[in-house]
């Protein structure tokens, strides 16, 4: 089969699954007004009316650049947050055994809870505003950074120290000859996922006492029923989510081509 | 004894070389009391079953082990960690995997903080003494077996390592690739002058690459014999000379292995 044959198969079987459940939607929504489930075509509408505006002209009418930016902004604001403290943190926890035997504990008891149940909490401290959602959306991609960046530190072929060494490498010059580089896919895996993570989070993050943001919108539109926009809502989340996640893997292929797992 | 004093120069000294160590069914005597002595230049073989401390001997030469009792000296300075003057090529290559065979090859002059016009002179022409010109971009994944170990060797040579320890390096690589570079290897031997201290369990391995090869026995691990190998160079596999050589060192490990069993 030719590349492109190829490429057009697979396009076409990832979207099978999804066509057969959008025909499933529109069946069980359709000739039914008292569906709580609005069909797909009143969603493309609102999807519409949002991002450009024109039909309905009401509070969410032309809205949608807005809350994309601040969530977004919020995602990558947090996002690099988070991983300002945990790749140095994981870098710590993962080549010095006091760092590992000092944090490590601690985190592992309190990577378990999650981070809606922060929620309370984190808007006691930080009052009710955007800057708990900020840190609910860098807790959230903290964790997944920390554990695969001391993973990736840790994981390091024992032979290639050895051969480092007898090339001349100091002992102190290890980390950075050796240990980061050798660390990259693991600490690349961290980034990744913790960007998707923050996607995830961000709703739960904007949910209470934030004004814009897709989940705030998603939220204020549940209040008033409009459940269209509730879904157009999800869309858009999935779909940046689904670009960031392509961006940077895209990144990671360039970054990374050495790694068989990665180029 | 009427010694006429005059003791050729040894590079490397190895005194009452003693390795234990401690495991949980007790302790475990890898190496006991080795003796050895290799001159400038020389090719020396280690042989032996699996358990007779050959890898221990070299990893304690390279410095990544300590021996529990006696020394190794190399020009009469004890060999106390790893250091850039004995290159090791292990079986499993350990080359970098994030660098190009140009990178890894100029890793150690890198290293060093030459300047890098230096480098970069240094690894263009050991690339080329390995034939990797048309591979010098590729990373260590792309390559073959016998390629990635030509990059080990040329790594080292081109760290200006006077000894080269090599732990079983063709063990993991099919027949043809093996004996292309068993060639490959002499040659460059002969090029450069180096001293070898090469590693295997294959008696003609042995007998194709020597000038000495000195069989180890196990349990516990220890030099049984020393011998010289007198053949002349290049050395043909199937002639009478050889196969009379290759069944007294068969039969040297053979006894020692009958030995460990009774």
């Amino acid at each position: 089969m030719t590349a492109p044959a190829q490429a057009r198969n697979r396009a076409l079987l990832a979207t099978a699954i999804p066509v057969v459940c959008l025909l499933a939607w529109w069946l069980g929504t359709r000739d039914n007004p008292y569906s709580l489930i609005p069909p797909p075509r009143d969603v493309a509408v609102a999807l519409w009316d949002l991002a450009f505006g024109g039909i309905y002209d009401d509070a969410f009418s032309g809205t949608l650049a807005t809350h994309l930016l601040a969530s977004a902004s919020r995602v990558y604001g947090a996002f690099l947050l988070a991983a300002l403290f945990a790749l140095p943190l994981g870098m710590l926890i993962g080549h010095l055994r006091l760092a590992r035997d000092l944090l490590d504990p601690m985190f592992q008891l309190l990577r378990p809870v999650p981070v809606t149940a922060w929620l309370p909490l984190s808007m006691i401290i930080f009052g009710i505003g955007p800057t708990a959602a900020f840190f609910l959306v860098a807790l959230g991609a903290f964790y997944p950074i920390l554990v695969n960046t001391v993973f990736g530190v840790r994981s390091v072929e024992p032979r290639l120290f050895e051969a480092a060494a007898m090339l001349g490498v100091r002992p102190a010059a290890m980390f950075p000859k050796v240990v980061l580089p050798a660390a990259m896919p693991g600490i690349f895996t961290g980034l990744r996922l913790g960007l998707g993570f923050a996607w995830v989070v961000i709703v739960v993050g904007e949910m209470t006492g934030v004004q814009t943001g897709l989940g705030a919108m998603i939220m204020d539109a549940r209040q008033l029923s409009r459940t269209e926009i509730v879904i157009a809502g999800m869309i858009v989340i999935g779909i940046a989510g689904y670009l960031s996640d392509r961006a940077v893997q895209a990144l990671g292929a360039r970054l990374l081509r050495w790694s068989p797992q990665h180029g | 004894m009427a010694d006429t004093g005059i003791i050729p120069a040894q590079l490397i000294h190895i005194d009452h070389l003693t390795k234990r160590f401690t495991t949980a069914a007790g302790e475990m005597v890898a190496l006991r009391d080795a003796d050895l002595r290799v001159g400038a230049g020389e090719f020396v073989c280690l042989i032996g079953a699996s358990g007779c401390g050959k890898s221990t001997l070299l990893r304690i030469i390279a410095g990544f082990e300590t021996a529990t009792e006696g020394q190794v000296l190399i020009s009469n300075r004890p060999v106390t960690a790893p250091g850039p003057d004995r290159g090791m090529v292990f079986q499993d290559y350990g080359l970098f995997p994030w660098l190009s065979v140009r990178a890894n090859i100029a890793f150690g002059p890198a290293a060093r903080g030459l300047p890098r016009r230096q480098v970069a002179e240094i690894a263009d022409r050991f690339i080329a003494m390995v034939g990797l010109a048309k591979f010098a971009d590729a990373f260590p994944h792309q390559l073959s077996g016998g390629m990635k170990q030509r990059v080990a060797i040329a790594r080292v040579l081109a760290n200006d390592a006077r000894v080269v320890l090599m732990d079983e390096p063709f063990g993991a690589l099919d027949a043809m690739t093996r004996e292309r570079l068993q060639d490959e290897l002499l040659e460059l031997w002969q090029a450069t002058g180096l001293t070898v201290i090469f590693v295997t369990h294959s008696i003609e391995e042995a007998l194709c690459l020597a000038d000495r090869v000195v069989v180890m026995s196990p349990g516990p691990g220890r030099i049984a014999a020393d011998v010289p190998i007198l053949l002349d160079r290049p050395r043909d596999v199937s002639s009478l000379a050889f196969n009379e050589q290759r069944r007294l060192l068969a039969g040297m490990l053979h006894a020692h292995h009958q030995k460990v069993v009774a």
